[in-house]
């Protein structure tokens, strides 16, 4: 029993990786209905600027500081040139045109400062600790407590301040916003650079566990049945989803996977939630779908 | 001037409902086949018959499949590269099994199988659609890749995981030289195209684009939403597994469940939105620019003189490829397709506009 404990709780604590790149694709989806494929990229540019710069020399808050920069830029240079010429285009085409910038991205990152792993150190403690006879290793902890100071500001920024009010507006109807004049092209900077934020802490987190290297981004791939099992539009939805894929993860592996010849993490998640698609079409938490004619 | 409709009476219903309706077309297009099938076998060299032309048929095949799919009845589908792996193993194993069986039935097989996986995880487009429907097909994807590689019996038990495919038997003919592999490709494409173009503008493909364009009032109309999906999966799946079959068995020349991971998915959907939704012609258009780009990026720099190491070479090559993508889809979002319509209005009046 007490091994079963142990391995839900890896498995949620390792959830709370996967909602903390869910929560950037939920921030953009909710604000601009762009399916950003893009995150997972996003987490490893953002990854290897910080990696890179602290190689040259820069002290961890001034690396940290360029990073946000250059989250900053990247998000006005998208909005600029892939959004703004793309407005109005079919869902379908942005999806596509956010793989374009993720080959970019990727690119871009690995020629800047090369494909190798860079090891991430932060002094963030590893090792197990001991909690109720439970083991947990304090580097999940560590992550969880970040993960969930992150949805506290993010949800404290939705709720309290203004921006963050236009920002509700927006994903509610992107027309009445309009016309009670919030600037559009404004919020969206401003989502893709929360977004763009958000894969920085990400990064930070998968790095110092993984070190930072091109599978980083793949871990996008991970966030995807989470997006589906919490809905597109649903920052609680976003974390809940990752916490039961995480769980449901790593509790199949351990007492499934022997069963079936072992491996099966990387479909679990999906089938997971394509079954409870199934049943509830707008995931846990999404927006009911009505349908007009 | 040269190319225009004027005074071509369609005095018949088979004339007015002919697959190609303009006789420019149908000269077009009876020319490109006879190119396609005399001219080129002998025009090009072995590098390119097999690394551009065959891989070229074998990805536009793959491509009409996701387009069916994804441009006609609005499903987007993200689980190409695990179908093409369904139609790769099934044929595998049944040319091992059945030693001797005809290599046409093969590869029906292998598409009639893809056709039942396809018609399996469709069945969640029942309920959603959109980009829910989109990582649900990740779902195929993932799980087929896991159980090709997974589970010993679909590769025989090769303990390599990677094995070489059989030989391409046929009447006693056996399928060995680049020539012959790729007018076998070309024989099957052609068929398979054909077929698409004439499935798109009868009673099935108008109940997919009725579906695609708005669900509830196609349902309305008396479409019905059940079957018209499902069977859009599967014909899709059915094109998509027989393109799989066709790049283990002609292609590659070996039956590896690496061969069909995400990246096939996304190259396959590159090709069908820079092509053209709902275009066959587009699928043609699109597998040959998504094919091409690479190689052409890769030799750009030789050709210039500049010498880049490779691995620069290689992110370079992600960084121009991610440009043009963005810059293609702003440039014309509906693809290489409608270029071709606008040039088709132009040379209507071409060359002299008055």
């Amino acid at each position: 029993m007490e091994f079963f404990f142990e391995v839900l709780i890896g498995g949620l604590l390792s959830g709370v990786m996967y909602s903390l790149v869910a929560l950037g694709f939920v921030l953009i989806f909710k604000a601009s209905g762009v399916f950003n494929f893009a995150q997972g990229a996003m987490v490893l540019f953002a990854a290897l600027t910080f990696v890179g710069l602290l190689e040259h020399g820069f002290a961890i808050w001034a690396a940290a500081i360029a990073t946000i920069v250059t989250m900053v830029v990247l998000a006005i240079v998208v909005e600029r040139l892939v959004l703004r010429p793309l407005v109005n285009q079919e869902q379908i085409i942005m999806f596509m045109a956010t793989i374009g910038i993720a080959y970019f991205l990727n690119g871009i990152g690995q020629a800047m400062w090369g494909a190798d792993v860079h090891p991430l150190m932060l002094g963030i403690p590893q090792g197990p600790v001991d909690v109720l006879g439970i083991q947990i290793d304090k580097f999940d902890l560590i992550a969880a407590a970040v993960a969930g100071s992150l949805v506290a500001g993010l949800a404290f920024f939705f709720q309290k301040t203004r921006i963050g009010r236009a920002l509700r507006a927006v994903a509610d109807d992107h027309q009445a916003a309009m016309s009670v004049g919030i600037p559009l092209k404004q919020i969206w900077v401003i989502v893709w650079t929360a977004a763009g934020i958000v894969a920085f802490v990400a990064g930070i987190m998968w790095g110092s566990n993984l070190g930072v290297q091109f599978s980083v981004a793949l871990v996008a791939l991970k966030a995807l049945p989470v997006l589906i099992l919490g809905g597109f539009t649903s920052i609680p939805g976003a974390i809940v989803g990752g916490l039961l894929v995480g769980a449901g993860e790593k509790l199949s592996e351990v007492f499934l996977g022997p069963f079936v010849g072992g491996g099966i993490e990387t479909w679990f998640a999906y089938m997971l939630a394509m079954l409870f698609l199934m049943v509830r079409p707008q995931g846990l938490f999404g927006e009911r779908i009505i349908e007009r004619v | 001037m040269l190319y225009r409709e004027a005074g071509q009476f369609k005095a018949s219903y088979a004339a007015d409902q002919a697959i190609f309706p303009i006789l420019q077309d149908r000269i077009g297009a009876i020319a490109i086949l006879a190119v396609a099938f005399l001219v080129v076998p002998f025009a090009a060299n072995e590098y390119w018959l097999r690394t551009i032309l065959t891989p070229f048929l074998i990805y536009a095949l793959a491509s009409i499949g996701l387009n069916l799919l994804t441009g006609y009845a609005g499903l987007v589908s993200l689980g190409t590269g695990g179908f093409m792996a369904v139609g790769a193993f099934t044929a595998y194993n049944l040319a091992i099994r059945i030693p001797g069986l005809n290599v046409v039935v093969v590869f029906l097989l292998a598409g009639l199988v893809a056709a039942c996986v396809g018609i399996l995880f469709g069945l969640p487009s029942l309920r959603i659609k959109g980009f829910y429907l989109a990582v649900a097909t990740l779902a195929a994807q993932f799980f087929l890749e896991w159980l090709f590689s997974h589970v010993p019996w679909f590769t025989n038990d090769s303990s390599s995981g990677v094995i070489s495919s059989p030989e391409i038997v046929m009447f006693g003919f056996r399928f060995s030289g680049p020539v012959s592999r790729y007018l076998l490709t070309l024989t099957i494409v052609a068929v398979l195209a054909l077929l698409a173009k004439n499935l798109v503008r009868g009673n099935i493909g108008r109940s997919w684009m009725a579906i695609r364009d708005m669900d509830i009032a196609a349902e309305i109309i008396g479409i019905r939403p059940l079957r018209t999906k499902l069977l859009a999966f599967a014909v899709s799946s059915f094109y998509i597994g027989i393109a799989g079959a066709l790049w283990a068995f002609v292609y590659l020349g070996s039956v590896d469940p690496s061969a069909f991971d995400l990246d096939r998915s996304f190259q396959v959907l590159f090709m069908v939105i820079i092509g053209g939704l709902g275009s066959i012609l587009g699928s043609f258009l699109g597998a040959a620019f998504i094919l091409l780009l690479p190689i052409l990026l890769s030799n750009l720099p030789e050709l210039f003189g500049v010498h880049i190491g490779t691995a620069a070479g290689t992110n370079l090559e992600f960084v121009v490829f991610g440009t043009l993508i963005v810059f293609f889809l702003i440039v014309e979002p509906h693809g290489l397709a409608r270029l071709w319509q606008i040039g088709k209005e132009k040379l209507r009046l071409w060359p002299f506009p008055h």
